[in-house]
């Protein structure tokens, strides 16, 4: 079968370098997907072997245990057994170890030993281990398992030759299945046996690791450093990406504008070009230079060890409204933009735990919304100083708490309506601290951009093209005197929900702005803009709109949708990612629905409130 | 002594894991994880709110487990039988 494809699967406990492995097998060609009606990565790359041998591996979810906790598991688990439909048993299952945690990680193994099917035993992280000075006898350990052991670094260039030579050579004869369905005690004697025979160490912990973690982990000093950290990597996502998102900005208008350069200045289809797709274009790629920096700094904290050391830090806090340790960089990739950070909840093993955690994600203040609010903060609120502080940076940051206070306030609601009482589970692992591999995290830098792209861009583009024809149908009649957009089917309903809106201060050219800016928050703005008839670039159309809105709206109006802002779920790319992640409309329809809810409510109190003190 | 009552620091062995309620995912999985008996355990630290979660050091691995789960596990603490 010189010439055959061979399918492999590649299992082994988190925290293994399963993943690192993988990337070191195939290298950039790999493809990401889910599992067809669940949202676990499935990820296959293939490359070919000296021997012109094409081998196609599968990286199969990290598991601790056949007894699966999670769908993770669970599908790690059907695979393995050759159960899963759609896809076929592995020929060869390549287990991976961690040469330095062989305790835990032998058992997995013993586990995967029982199938009956042709298993290697990877044996990684040798580097460390033998730095740590660990020695294994391989050999024997081989003897002892009844299935060949390779060494792999799969951190270092080649590190994995001897696993490529053994998967080149034949395939290994099938290990009979030990007939003893042994129990869980069982199988520990045998992982201790194995290892007094094969392994002898002299310590259990790399030194670094108590090190840094007396530090890393103290009541007090563990917080603050990552309280540091999280003002560090705000400001990077805020400051660094600036630059890139105005040339990204400018770029697609440019581009736009040459494109169309082309067609009649009048004509539909320019428009259409211009205003619709080219506009929403431009909506969704303005955020990939804070998603990329944003996760830059995740996937380095993440390969080095230190978010289940945050997640360690906050569980506790967080756990009080209803939501888990785990919960806390989803949440965080939220103030970015929330489809990352609902992207991100993949870690939250808990089914419940990750629900609200998903649902909770979209009052986290994105920046999307900055433009509304620095547009409106500006306009009516003074820039006068109380104290030591400016009363508009005061605003500014009430608005973002008002978000993440809600956040654990909906949370905590949630909790108590849930159905399924039973214990929600931390069991944790904190892995040893190790330095990130530059390629590892451009890959997984890579794969993020393009799930972002594919997810977002094809729902954010349809949709501008949709409310450009909204926006842009029919037009003006002869002689009309108001903007074009007033006569359109979008002026139309903004008209229609001045009905439903009037009792919390919004005007109808609100109404009518709050219909396109339904696709993105940021699209609202310049809707104004063309509502009262003024045009040109993003920045100029809000120069030019300050005073007009200070001059007719009422301050009342101003904090009223300034509330508006705060919660409704002005963003089709959320809900189309809540969508795609839970795979259920249930949840569109609840997030969707609490979020117009709360939005309404909040705009109603402040806009009476406010209205009876003026 | 139950591992969540455990003083800082201390070195124990797991003399079981008991289950909350008939079959009790969590100790199952703690089992599967190496909580078994004859295993030496070591509280590192714990959360710096209320003491919680726990970072308990079974083996060369590091788990953090909140008290109610480190509740099902019974240790024997060195010197303090």
């Amino acid at each position: 079968m010189s010439a055959a494809t061979m399918r492999v699967a590649l299992v082994g406990n988190p925290n293994c370098g399963k993943t690192a492995l993988f990337n070191q097998l195939t290298g950039g060609r790999q493809k990401v997907a889910n599992y067809a009606g669940v949202t676990v990565e499935r990820k296959e790359g293939r490359f070919t072997a000296p021997s012109g041998r094409t081998l196609q591996i599968l990286d199969l979810p990290g598991a601790y245990s056949f007894d699966a906790t999670s769908p993770d598991e669970a599908i790690t688990r059907d695979v393995c057994q050759g159960r899963y439909p759609g896809e076929a048993a592995p020929d060869l299952i390549v287990c991976v170890a961690d040469a330095t945690n062989l305790r835990l990680h032998l058992r997995f193994v013993l586990e995967v030993r029982r199938l009956g099917r042709p298993v290697v035993l990877a044996l990684n992280m040798m580097d460390a281990a033998r730095k740590r000075g660990i020695v294994i006898d391989v050999q024997k350990l081989s003897q002892r398992l009844g299935v060949p052991v390779v060494e792999t670094i799969a951190v270092q260039r080649g590190g994995a030759k001897a696993l490529v030579d053994r998967l080149d050579a034949a395939v290994p004869e099938i290990v009979p299945s030990p007939i003893d369905e042994a129990t869980v005690d069982g199988l520990h004697a045998e992982v201790r046996a194995i290892l007094a025979d094969a392994v002898t160490s002299t310590r259990n912990t790399a030194a670094i690791d108590d090190a840094i973690d007396r530090w890393a982990l103290h009541p007090v000093f563990g917080l603050a450093i990552l309280a540091v950290l999280m003002f560090f990597i705000f400001q990077a996502v805020f400051s660094w990406a600036q630059p890139v998102m105005d040339a990204i900005t400018d770029g697609i208008t440019a581009l736009g504008a040459w494109a169309t350069s082309f067609l009649p200045g009048d004509s539909a289809l320019h428009s259409l070009l211009n205003d619709g797709v080219f506009a929403g274009l431009g909506a969704v790629l303005v955020f990939l230079p804070q998603i990329l920096i944003l996760f830059l700094f995740i996937l380095i904290l993440e390969e080095s060890g230190y978010l289940p050391r945050a997640a360690f830090l906050l569980d506790r806090m967080m756990f009080k409204v209803g939501l888990t340790g785990r919960a806390f960089i989803p949440l965080l990739s939220s103030f970015a933009c929330a489809i990352p950070g609902i992207m991100a909840t993949r870690s939250i093993n808990d089914p419940r735990d990750r629900l609200t955690t998903i649902l909770v994600a979209p009052l986290m203040t994105c920046s999307a919304r900055l433009p509304v609010y620095t547009l409106l903060i500006a306009a009516f609120i003074p820039n006068r100083s109380i104290g030591l502080f400016n009363l508009q940076g005061i605003v500014l940051f009430v608005l973002y708490f008002a978000g993440i206070f809600s956040a654990l306030g909906v949370a905590f609601v949630m909790k108590r309506f849930r159905k399924d009482r039973s214990e929600h589970a931390l069991i944790m692992e904190l892995p040893s601290y190790r330095l990130p591999n530059v390629r590892d995290v451009a890959l997984g830098l890579w794969e993020r951009a393009l799930i972002f792209l594919k997810r977002v861009g094809g729902i954010i583009t349809a949709l501008t093209v949709l409310l450009w024809f909204l926006s842009s149908f029919p037009g003006a009649p002869e002689g009309a005197t108001g903007p074009a957009i007033d006569y359109s089917l979008a002026g139309m309903l903004g008209r229609g929900l001045q009905y439903v809106f009037a009792p919390i201060g919004f005007n109808w050219q609100i109404c009518i702005a709050l219909v396109p800016g339904l696709a993105a928050r940021e699209v609202a703005v310049a809707a104004l803009g063309t509502v009262y008839a003024m045009s040109g670039t993003d920045d100029a159309v809000a120069t030019q709109l300050g005073p007009v809105i200070a001059h007719s709206w009422s301050l009342a109006t101003a904090l009223s949708l300034l509330a508006w802002y705060v919660f409704a779920p002005q963003c089709m790319s959320t809900l189309a990612v809540i969508r795609r992640e839970t795979n259920s409309w249930r949840n569109v329809a609840i997030a969707a629905g609490y979020l117009f809810g709360l939005a309404y409510l909040a705009s109603l109190a402040t806009y009476q409130i406010a209205r009876a003190l003026s | 002594m139950r591992l969540s009552d455990a003083p800082k620091g201390a070195q124990a062995v797991v003399q079981s894991v008991t289950d909350a309620h008939p079959a009790d995912p969590i100790a199952q999985r703690l089992r599967d994880l190496g909580f078994v008996a004859g295993e030496p355990v070591r509280l590192i630290a714990r959360g710096p709110l209320g003491g919680d979660p726990l970072l308990i050091q079974i083996g060369s691995t590091r788990f953090a487990l909140r008290k109610t789960e480190a509740a099902r596990v019974d240790v024997l603490v060195d010197g303090a039988a």
